[in-house]
């Protein structure tokens, strides 16, 4: 097999010089492999389509004997219902606030240490980086209780933003990840502009930072994601209605009978749909992102 | 196109520099991760309502071996685990490979269906299969009565139960795991497939013999992920099914949740939660050595 790598033509070349019978096997491989995905795909597709559809029509019609598979006119009255329930716009804001304030925090603390632990050499950086490293494997729910008496008793935090944000700082996958980022960029440059007389603080800030950018957005984006629709963390350190975020507001809905499925539909379409546009968009660092390491969820 | 060797280090002209970089993560994760992974350890030994001076003893421990709330609980989870991981992680190697495929038409279109439902959350994915799954309305029912099928009462049986979870766990994180395999896959040389072509080897025996092994120590890594997530799962059964019917669906997580904040038992709650550590552990090490050895 080795010999013959030398001399193995360009894939689009191999295909040209296959013989009649390959190529016809190729199109019954292509025609099996999508009569395979197509309904799989669609069946992938049909939570997300029926969340979108019934968001649009009144609980009567959501549980008719003929359910809706095209939009309704009635969004702005489940929304209303919601609005009522939850008083959801302020659960709304909560949420950017909490997710924006996480995101920006989370991207300078991580990027700060990815960054020394990628670029100095310094006594204990590998036995720093390797007790990091070690509680990677250790689940959340491990630290979950001293974490709620910490936040909760000892720092009185409840039902503020920052009982919210600050535990979930400790995010070990985002130091790994962005220590990666700046193993790319080079030793020379910064060196340079040492030589020019910058500061640490400022060749962090200014020449490295920049030039990992892609890394950055793509960690900004699963950060975001990661805060925003979090849930067990924020429903044990929310306990009054006013400092709920969406997904906790949305929890409460869900397991009561009275309240209206439009509603809560409502409700988890406009959690979904931003991102579902970003992620059209926005694709390609998406993956990169969750290739890059995945981010705790 | 430098001739000179570049230094392999940066020099520190201000030794404290790094430090200062590392110190305000370092606060964080000592104070919200490190510490509290220690003290829930030291909590587990105590009960926890009798305050702080309470002392050491293996009373929550010894409360475990026999609490069948918890050992519901545990097989549960365990349950979920056998089944759910296997079926994602299956599937999510096929979608991997037929993405990655170059006979695939679309594909943009096809990894849009398939990685969409990783933005949606826990909490609003479970609302819509608790719709879905509605024994009485649900469109799943509905789809199965128009089939000809009758219909099942999803929530309210233990198994039918139990199959909603893992159906809501794999659509969820099924395309969260092809990425990561796809991301593998790319890594493996074209060169070696045109080899193994010209050698006559089917697409089939290509799969065996090429990408699966090539491919072990990414799908290594999507296993020992999905153990420590399902391990702690939480979201799906408490708001899918309520933990039930009965206990049916209740999980570690559910249990741990139960016990830590809503009975306020956080020595027993510590407990459960070092159990998931020690399973997750077990796991992990078992992956390793089983399927870890040559990455």
């Amino acid at each position: 097999m080795t010999v013959r790598r030398a001399d193995s033509a360009a894939p689009a070349q191999v295909t040209a010089a296959q013989p009649g019978g390959m190529r016809a096997q190729r199109r019954a491989a292509a025609f099996w492999l999508h009569l395979a995905l197509i309904p799989l795909a669609l069946l992938f597709l049909a939570p997300l389509w029926l969340m979108l559809v019934f968001s649009t029509h009144p609980e009567t019609a959501i549980f008719s004997p003929n359910p809706p598979l095209w939009f309704g006119g009635a969004f702005v009255e489940n929304f209303r219902g919601l609005q009522a329930d939850t008083n959801f716009l302020r659960t709304l804001a909560n949420s950017v606030v909490i997710a924006t304030l996480y995101t920006l925090l989370s991207m300078l603390l991580t990027s700060m240490g990815g960054y020394a632990f990628s670029k100095y050499a310094f006594p204990g950086r590998n036995l720093l980086f390797g007790l990091i490293l070690a509680t990677l494997t250790i689940p959340t729910f491990v630290t979950i209780i001293p974490q709620f008496i910490l936040v909760a008793r000892d720092l009185g935090l409840s039902n503020t933003y920052w009982a919210v944000v600050l535990p979930t700082l400790a995010n070990t996958i985002g130091i790994f990840y962005m220590r990666q980022a700046f193993q790319t960029v080079p030793n020379d440059l910064l060196n340079a502009a040492r030589i020019d007389g910058a500061n640490e603080w400022r060749i962090f800030w200014q020449i490295a930072l920049p030039i990992v950018r892609p890394a950055l957005a793509a960690l900004a984006i699963l950060l975001f994601l990661a805060s925003w629709n979090d849930y067990l963390w924020p429903l044990i350190v929310l306990t009054q209605k006013d400092s709920y975020t969406m997904p906790v507001a949305l929890g409460t809905l869900v397991g009561l009978t009275r309240v209206s499925w439009g509603g809560i539909m409502v409700g988890t379409a406009i959690a979904t749909i931003p991102f579902l546009i970003l992620f059209l968009a926005l694709q390609r660092l998406f993956v990169a992102g969750i290739a890059g390491g995945a981010v705790k969820d | 196109m430098t001739t000179v060797p570049a230094p392999r280090r940066s020099r520190r002209r201000v030794p404290s520099a790094p430090y200062l970089f590392i110190l305000p993560y370092l606060l964080i994760f000592a104070t919200f991760w490190a510490w509290p992974i220690v003290s829930s350890f030291l909590m587990s030994f105590r009960d926890s309502r009798l305050g702080a001076t309470a002392p050491f003893g293996f009373a929550n421990w010894s409360r475990l071996v026999g609490d069948e709330f918890f050992l519901t609980a545990l097989r549960n989870t365990l349950l979920i685990l056998v089944l759910q991981v296997p079926i994602m992680l299956t599937l999510a190697t096929a979608l991997a490979v037929a993405l990655n495929s170059r006979l695939l038409k679309l594909r943009g279109l096809f990894r849009f269906a398939f990685f969409a439902p990783l933005v949606v959350g826990t909490v609003a994915y479970s609302a819509v299969f608790r719709l879905l799954f509605n024994s009485d309305f649900g469109m799943v029912n509905r789809g199965l009565t128009g089939l000809g099928l009758g219909p099942v009462d999803w929530l309210n049986q233990p198994g039918p139960a139990m199959a909603v979870i893992i159906l809501a766990m794999t659509w969820r994180w099924t395309g969260y795991n092809a990425i990561i395999l796809l991301a593998g896959l790319q890594g493996i040389s074209e060169e070696v497939y045109e080899a193994a072509a010209i050698d006559g080897a089917t697409p089939w025996q290509q799969f065996w013999k090429i990408t699966l092994p090539l491919l072990r120590p990414t799908l290594l890594f999507c296993v020992v992920l999905s153990i420590i997530g399902t391990l702690q799962l939480f979201t799906e059964p408490a708001l899918i099914t309520n933990s039930g019917p009965g206990n049916a669906t209740m999980t570690l997580g559910t249990y741990l949740y139960q016990q830590g904040f809503r009975s306020f038992n956080f020595g027993y709650a510590s407990a459960i939660a070092y159990t998931v550590a020690a399973l997750a552990a077990i796991f992990s090490a078992i992956q390793l050595r089983l399927f870890g050895r040559e990455s």
